[in-house]
């Protein structure tokens, strides 16, 4: 299992993100936004988080015209696994490989704490290992994370399957940090082959740095 | 040529920078405003004297990286 980690000016989360896969058996590659292709043993590429290019004009918005993308996107396309945590979420939507768009938090305030999550559809290999109804324990840390899509786009999600994750307190009902439309924390194309979410699952490895409950999620990319 | 490009928040996206100096404006007592939108402002000195061509340029960099049309709404002005 071979997973392959993009790194761009302002990316942060590309080592914890390499130790998390690492860790549970994989080996990484750190790839540099100038690069034209992907190593072609990549069985999963991850889109890490952090701040490229600053955030600059709008989150991600610069990162998709990185030299790396054009691969990225042709790799989407032929089927390839692709997982956007964070930052790498709003790349994903400002490339046009998700649907919807981040915007800043309706409270403005940078937000950086534990939150727990719903599991809302597991029929894919991100969340296979978790059930329908599951709550899990992962940390945000996110200035633009409020997930906006409009009425129809919104019906099509829920229609197909596409919703992966809600903000809810401990007990599933919903609870919404940031403002985002139905209370969304991650999301996945129509094919089920590209996903993204503004939570961190590779900070939330170890029960003794608070929750070992992103085990389970990034698991998933490794049995497939 | 000057291109001044101006991008906000749809009709309808709600706008909470907006919303925040909105309410700052109420604790300053200014009455009377209805709504407020917070947009960006980018301004681009171009090498062309056609307008229409200038135009078409401008809006296609409006549609590829300058707003992001899921959320954003944009206007361009030439001078």
């Amino acid at each position: 299992m071979k997973v392959t980690i993009l790194q761009f000016p302002g990316t942060n989360c590309e080592y914890d993100t390499q130790h998390a896969f690492e860790q549970l058996g994989a080996t990484t590659e750190i790839v540099w936004h100038k690069a034209e292709t992907l190593p072609s043993d990549t069985n999963l590429l991850v889109v890490a988080g952090g701040f490229s290019y600053g955030d600059y004009l709008r989150s991600g918005a610069i990162a998709k015209f990185s030299p790396v993308m054009k691969a990225v996107t042709e790799y989407a396309n032929n089927g390839g696994k692709v997982l956007g945590i964070c930052n790498g979420f709003q790349v994903l939507t400002e490339a046009g490989l998700l649907p919807g768009a981040l915007k800043r938090n309706d409270g403005l305030h940078f937000i950086s704490k534990h939150h727990t999550l719903k599991v809302e559809n597991n029929d894919n290999i991100f969340l296979e290992k978790l059930n329908n109804g599951d709550i899990v324990n992962i940390p945000i840390a996110h200035h633009d994370g409020n997930y906006y899509i409009d009425e129809a786009g919104l019906a099509d999600l829920e229609a197909n399957g596409q919703i992966l994750l809600r903000y809810t307190d401990a007990q599933g009902e919903l609870k919404n940090p940031n403002g985002s439309v139905s209370s969304i924390a991650g999301v996945c194309n129509k094919s089920k082959n590209v996903f993204g979410l503004m939570p961190h699952p590779e900070r939330a490895m170890e029960s003794i740095l608070g929750s070992d409950d992103g085990v389970k999620m990034l698991e998933g990319f490794l049995a497939s | 040529m000057t291109a001044i490009v101006n991008v906000s928040l749809k009709a309808g996206v709600l706008d909470s920078q907006g919303k925040a100096v909105h309410h700052a404006l109420d604790s300053l007592h200014f009455a009377g405003v209805e709504d407020v939108r917070v947009g960006k402002q980018i301004v681009l000195k171009i090498n062309e004297t056609d307008k229409e061509k200038a135009m078409a340029e401008v809006t296609k960099m409006c549609e590829e990286i300058l707003a992001n049309t899921v959320i954003e709404d944009y206007k361009i002005e030439l001078i």
